[in-house]
């Protein structure tokens, strides 16, 4: 069954009453709110996004099983990608993580110390797995990908190199929840696991998309570069 | 003649009931006795009705004993169960079923599911057990302390293909994949102290 999925001329605000989630995802692209009643098409103008690239991505976090075919891929004006994915990278470090962090150490301090520095230790070896997976990206990965955009070819890299390496930074946060909901001692921190659990859930749930995007669209999207450029 | 199988239905929506019935009204080998939109109701008769094969909506079984099928059933270990799903379930819940019939099925994958169940006929795997074995719980403890699945092999006396199943396993009960998750694991379950984590 193919959902409806949405398109350009859809209301945005219409998009965002289909799938809450959206509302974390759209500052990314640097749209603010009070958009009124304007399509994304409009918006998208305002702020010179690609609205198909912004399509794109809205289907890809609305619909579970939604991938574009390789021609809707092609036809996509992929400028917008990697500002997207950059802006991405800054809000899970600096929003995201740094909230998850805070409250964290709360509970942290609050365990015996034994559990409590080993749950810091943990999640601060995964905040640095987590920076140095964006600064690969950052500095080898983007400015390849930009010089290919440009029509400019190198030969030392290829996204093949990036394909295989490409490391998983979900599952931490997996062993995180399931941490925190079955193994750490009871101790009355209620609230505060409470509110890391679904900012954890709701982090892992991004991220999951943001692999998506990197591994369905921006490998393939990549790969045809490689080949077209001469 | 050719044995016909008798079957009864387990699902609340009595559009699906009648959608079932008339895919199977014309083929001779089934026979579909009776339906039930509850689970009360269906054990009540279920000893009368003696069915060979129960189309049940894992959803009834009730969150409680939603990985109780076995044992709801355990006075009728030859009758197969299949799932009727519409919704998502739980792949540990389908696990139970003998086979999973789902809302895209045409008539002849029902047909096919329904003739290989019969097939193979065998119970599955009894509902599996989250204890940690004693053999996992000396594998995570080595996990834990930064050792290497071979460092693990020699030391334990297996082959490396048995460490990783046996990490599979410890990853599949606890829910915890990664080897820092698994440090804190066995941390909080004091299987091992701060001074072996390095």
């Amino acid at each position: 069954m193919k959902p409806f999925l949405f398109t350009e001329h859809s209301k945005l605000s219409d998009l965002l009453s289909e799938n809450h989630k959206l509302v974390l995802m759209i500052p990314r692209f640097g749209i603010e709110f009070g958009f009124g009643e304007k399509t994304v098409e409009e918006v998208c103008e305002i702020y010179h996004i690609s609205p198909s690239f912004f399509i794109l991505v809205c289907n890809v976090y609305t619909y579970d099983d939604f991938l574009p075919d390789k021609k809707a891929l092609l036809a996509t004006d992929m400028h917008s990608l990697i500002p997207f994915l950059l802006a991405s990278h800054d809000y899970y470090l600096k929003e995201r993580l740094t909230d998850i962090a805070s409250i964290l150490v709360k509970i942290a301090d609050n365990c015996e110390a034994k559990f409590g520095d080993t749950l810091k230790r943990f999640f601060s070896d995964y905040k640095q797995k987590v920076v140095d997976h964006f600064d690969y990206e950052e500095k080898t990965v983007f400015p390849y990908i930009k010089d290919l955009q440009d029509g400019k070819k190198t030969n030392a890299y290829t996204i093949h190199q990036f394909q295989s390496i490409h490391s998983n930074i979900e599952d931490e946060l997996n062993d995180l929840t399931n941490i925190l909901i079955k193994y750490l001692p009871c101790n009355l921190m209620t609230k505060e696991r409470v509110s890391v659990l679904s900012k954890l859930f709701d982090l892992s749930d991004d991220l999951n998309k943001h692999s998506l995007i990197e591994e369905k669209i921006l490998i393939p999207y990549v790969e045809f570069l490689e080949r077209n450029n001469v | 003649m050719s044995k016909r199988y008798r079957i009864i239905i387990l699902e609340s929506s009595s559009l699906l009931v009648a959608g079932i019935r008339h895919m199977l009204y014309d083929n001779f080998s089934y026979d579909v006795l009776d339906s039930f939109d509850c689970m009360e109701k269906l054990l009540e008769k279920l000893g009368a009705l003696k069915p060979d094969i129960i189309l049940l909506n894992p959803i009834l079984l009730g969150y409680a004993k939603r990985f109780m099928l076995k044992s709801l059933f355990q006075n009728y270990p030859d009758m197969l169960c299949l799932a009727l799903v519409s919704s998502y379930i739980q792949p540990g819940i389908l696990k139970q079923f003998h086979a999973v019939i789902g809302m895209d099925d045409d008539k002849a994958t029902i047909e096919s599911k329904l003739r290989e169940a019969l097939r193979s006929g065998k119970a599955p795997a009894n509902h599996e057990s989250y204890e940690l074995s004693d053999r996992e719980r000396d594998v995570l403890i080595a996990v834990a302390k930064g050792k290497m699945n071979k460092e693990i092999a020699d030391e334990l006396n297996i082959s490396i293909h048995t460490v990783i199943s046996h990490r599979k396993n410890i990853s599949r009960k606890t829910g915890i994949k990664s080897v820092s998750g698994l440090t804190v694991y066995a941390l909080l379950n004091n299987m091992i102290d701060e001074n072996d984590v390095h």
